[in-house]
């Protein structure tokens, strides 16, 4: 198998987090009842007509500008023309000709860890379509609308990966791009991320690609690690026995981790794609790009690279504080704010605040919670007054309580009674235990268990890190 | 009282007078309507019962002296503007049923001033046509000589309002739908620059052509309608923020006129012209010499190319915005279907008339692919030149004057076996909607009983100008007041 190497192009999909719509005021929340959010312009009613949400345009170059790609002066809307009972208008608006960002790159790691440039063909806006829910049991379709008309940006790679491993890491760049830049919420059971991919095989040497294949709707990292693989497979096997390759159309089918005809070619539509005429031209002049420019962050690949250098961060604590723009920008503040150590502090705040934010699907923004607040907390875990174990209570309760922090953490912090106890403990464990100590002057400093464990026993619910760095101390006092 | 004969200023005096309630003078249409329009048929929906409620509110309006000029008089509108809660049809078995949930934006402005919607009248359907003959409602008959047509498409609000059924109408126009109809009626009728009327709820035949306007007696009326329908319209994205937002004035006096030149087109007298129409035009002139305009021979070449051009560009877009009539959310739907691909087909071949289903076909071909550049992106490039041959055109001229129509009403039937020869009729209005300029269609003279008219062209934004013109002809002439025989009695 090994004279045959893969191509692999991606289109993704990827909703724009907007209020509403990206031609009516529907909402475009999801998880609402069938067709409660879809107005009369998403419904397509006679003499309606799309007023383009200019939100949409803010978050398209925000992602141009993210990708070093070239911002289109002038976009236009075209109209995708074909029948389909959840397509409302018989046209889906999006952009063919003149995509609103052209070109740009992503920068991946392959296999060998090696970094390798992806092209961005373009990205373009446009709409979605709404759900079709077939219903085996009553014998027919139902139709959803709340998702027509939903804004979507459609980024479109060269093809030029070339395996599912490469597709996978380019896919998460993309997606952390989009969720850091808050152009997405990337949420891929919800389908606001999902990704198209071609895929093709070649004999290793030959110029021409081969015949394609295109996998549609595919909604998480590894189905379309699964999908690519199982294509690829199928097409190797296929011409190895000297057979050839229909271009078509391909549906995962993930319970039997297969891909499975859905159109050829041949029945593909004919999109009659021409410029809408109910929606002008998009014009961007340059004073806007560059307001967008100043008001960018600094992205993720540059972060990144800093956090690993100056924090010595790991890759997960890297792909957390990475994963939202308000994780980074928070911790960044933290950092400035603290004397304690950066990569301590990552771990305060993923093992308390963002293990919170996870458990019960949070907003960090929805909480009052200030860098100043979570500075106090940590400085009273370092002098002793506030257990580590208590780290977690304290944050869970700032997330409800109206109290300030101060107050919340005076409530959990040990009393001056329980600290007295724990030094009275410790000097008793080491008063009594020469041996060990002496092992300890000599360099075993394994044997720090064993004091803890004794204190331990006589304090439960005490910190041990704590009660270890106070035995340190006496120790070292000794 | 002859309210019938009157103007909208003197019928917006006797309901200031008291003379006369709006609601009177509703119900006086409402009979005229009741006694005439088996005839005509220009009437598709006549909804007596909100009219009235919407008179008797306009009379409060009244007695407060919160009215304006339009408080409490009565409008018909064409069927493709959108009614909450009353069958808006386009004249269609598609929209047999269809009551709109929202009022157009055109509608909605007349509503809040307190005018009165008597109904909504015939057309061809969705539009297209040019005599009234597609409607799924059956033709509309010429006031005139009833064996005529009234024009088209919108043959219904023409040939009401030469009935005098209605005092005013309103139209769109397309390629000619508002001047043509105008014409063969004896009426004024305006096509606004391309994005002075919003189109929002004005169900779309052809988004980049389609202009809402008016259609009346005079220029004057036409005038105080255009006046309170245009205007930047936000859930329109084409409506154009550079129309004149403040009421108009007539700018234009007799002084003015001698600053004023006019182009005639020697293109559009060639062979295609009936004798009868030019000669009119010709006798209009030395009227508007004698007011004191300037005229001058001018060239507006490639104006032959409109047609093909504006029938590819309109049948282009109609295939798209009449894909969404496909069964599923409203309109007709088959009965019964045995599967999706039957739903659709079955759905649209009963639904569509003769005429809608031959552009839908145009347009698909012209946009299909290997087909687009030789078809769509030629009209388009044609209709470029055509917009620049008019720049150039009223870069030596102020305004042009041309023949509406080749010919004036031809009989039913005449037309509609041979598609090419129906759509030569607009070879003279066509040009106008490709460049997106304004212009008037206004009464001039008879050729053999049937009225003929000719076009008032302007630069972009220049109704008013064009109404002005229009309105300084009319007050030496009395061709707008006339009024066919058979309607000219209460």
């Amino acid at each position: 198998m090994s004279n045959w190497e893969t191509i692999i192009g991606l289109e993704i999909h990827v909703q724009l987090l907007t209020k509403s719509k990206i031609f009516s005021s529907s909402s475009t929340s999801y998880g609402s009842s069938p067709n409660k959010q879809a107005s009369y312009i998403d419904l397509g009613m006679p003499g309606t007509l799309p007023v383009l949400n200019k939100s949409v345009i803010k978050k398209a170059v925000e992602f141009g500008l993210a990708i070093g790609a070239k911002i289109s002066k002038k976009s236009i809307f075209d109209r995708k023309n074909y029948f389909y009972p959840d397509l409302p208008k018989s046209y889906q608006i999006s952009q063919l000709e003149f995509p609103i960002v052209e070109g740009g790159t992503i920068t991946i790691v392959d296999e060998e860890n090696v970094s390798k440039i992806i092209n961005v063909t373009r990205a373009h806006l446009e709409e979605d379509a709404g759900k079709s829910i077939h219903s085996d049991k009553n014998d027919c379709t139902f139709i959803d609308l709340n998702r027509a008309g939903t804004p979507l940006l459609e980024i479109v790679s060269e093809p030029e990966m070339c395996s599912a491993f490469e597709a996978v890491q380019y896919m998460k760049k993309i997606h952390n791009i989009v969720t850091f830049l808050k152009i997405s919420d990337g949420n891929m059971q919800e389908g606001s991320f999902r990704c198209d991919a071609n895929v093709s095989v070649r004999k290793v040497g030959d110029r021409n690609l081969g015949t394609r294949t295109e996998l549609k709707n595919i909604n998480s990292f590894k189905f379309v690690e699964k999908a690519i693989n199982y294509e690829v497979k199928r097409q190797i096997e296929i011409l190895e026995e000297g057979g050839k390759i229909t271009q078509e159309t391909r549906l995962y089918d993930e319970n039997n981790d297969v891909t499975k005809s859905m159109r050829s070619k041949e029945e593909a539509n004919d999109y009659r794609y021409f410029p809408d005429p109910d929606l002008l031209p998009i014009e961007i002049d340059e004073a806007y790009i560059l307001e967008i420019k100043k008001s960018l962050p600094e992205l993720p690949e540059v972060k990144e690279k800093y956090y690993r250098s100056e924090y010595d961060l790991s890759d997960e604590q890297i792909s957390i504080l990475l994963s939202n723009q308000d994780y980074a920008k928070f911790i960044d503040e933290v950092i400035k704010q603290s004397k304690i150590e950066p990569k301590k502090i990552v771990n305060y705040f993923i093992s308390s605040i963002y293990s919170k934010i996870n458990k019960d699907n949070l907003l960090l923004s929805k909480n009052s919670f200030t860098a100043k607040d979570f500075c106090l907390v940590m400085d009273s875990i370092n002098v002793g007054t506030l257990s580590k174990n208590n780290l977690k209570t304290v944050i869970e309760e700032s997330w409800v309580s109206k109290e300030s922090i101060s107050i919340i953490i005076d409530k959990y912090s040990n009393s001056n009674e329980d600290s007295d106890l724990i030094d009275k403990l410790i000097k008793d464990v080491v008063n009594k235990n020469k041996k060990q100590v002496e092992e300890y002057k000599s360099g075993k400093t394994k044997i720090l268990g064993f004091f803890v464990g004794q204190v331990l026993k006589d304090s439960k619910g005490s910190d041990p890190s704590q009660i270890k760095d106070k035995i340190i101390k006496e120790l070292d006092a000794i | 009282m002859d309210i019938y004969k009157k103007s909208i200023a003197e019928l917006s005096d006797l309901l200031n007078k008291k003379i006369i309630s709006s609601l009177e003078m509703t119900n006086y249409f409402i009979k005229r309507i009741n006694s005439f329009d088996r005839e005509l048929n220009s009437f598709i929906t006549v909804d007596e019962e909100n009219a009235q409620k919407q008179a008797i509110n306009a009379d409060l309006l009244i007695a407060e002296k919160n009215n304006t000029l339009l408080t409490g008089i009565p409008i018909a509108h064409k069927d493709l503007f959108s009614t909450k809660g009353i069958l808006t049809t386009c004249a269609s078995k598609m929209l047999e049923n269809y009551i709109p949930p929202f009022d157009a934006t055109v509608v909605n402005k007349l509503d809040k001033l307190g005018m009165v919607k008597l109904g909504k009248t015939n057309m061809d359907e969705f539009a297209m046509g040019s005599s009234n003959e597609s409607s799924y409602f059956g033709p509309v008959k010429n006031p005139w000589d009833l064996s005529k047509v009234p024009g088209g498409s919108s043959g219904g609000s023409a040939s009401a309002v030469a009935a005098r059924l209605a005092p005013i109408a309103t139209g769109s126009d397309t390629g000619g739908s508002i001047r043509q109809p105008a014409a063969f009626c004896g009426l004024t009728g305006l096509k606004p620059t391309y994005g002075s009327v919003s189109r929002y709820g004005m169900i779309a035949y052809a988004s980049s052509l389609d202009q809402g306007g008016p259609i009346g007696r005079s220029a004057e009326d036409c005038r105080i309608l255009f006046d309170e329908i245009k205007g930047y319209d936000k859930n329109d994205p084409t409506s154009n923020h550079k129309v004149i937002q403040k009421k108009s004035n007539l700018k234009i006096s007799k002084d003015d006129a001698k600053n004023i030149t006019i182009g005639i087109p020697k293109e559009y007298f060639l062979k295609d012209l009936d004798k009868d129409i030019s000669d009119s035009i010709f006798e209009s002139i030395k009227t508007f010499e004698k007011i004191g305009f300037n005229f001058k021979d001018i060239s507006l070449s490639n104006q032959n190319l409109a047609i093909p051009a504006y029938y590819i560009i309109a049948s282009a877009e109609a295939s798209s915005n009449l894909s969404r009539y496909d069964g599923i959310k409203f309109g007709h739907r088959c009965s019964e279907p045995k599967n999706l691909e039957d739903l659709y087909l079955r759905t649209r071949k009963e639904g569509f008339g003769t005429e809608v289903k031959k552009r839908i076909m145009i347009g698909a071909y012209a946009l299909s692919s290997g087909y687009y550049d030789e078809y769509y992106m030629r009209a388009l490039k044609i209709r470029r030149i055509i917009r620049d041959n008019f720049a150039s055109a009223l870069n030596q001229v102020d305004y042009i004057f041309a023949p509406t129509t080749p010919t004036v009403a031809f009989n039913i039937g005449e037309k509609t076996s041979d598609a090419t020869e129906m759509y030569l009729s607009d070879i003279y209005t066509t040009p106008v909607n490709l460049s997106g300029l304004p212009a008037a269609s206004i009464p001039i003279g008879f050729s053999n009983k049937l009225p003929i008219g000719m076009q008032i062209i302007g630069n972009y934004f220049s109704e008013h100008n064009i109404l002005n013109i229009a309105d300084l002809f009319q007050k030496e002439t009395d061709w707008h007041l006339r009024i066919p025989e058979n309607f000219n009695h209460e």
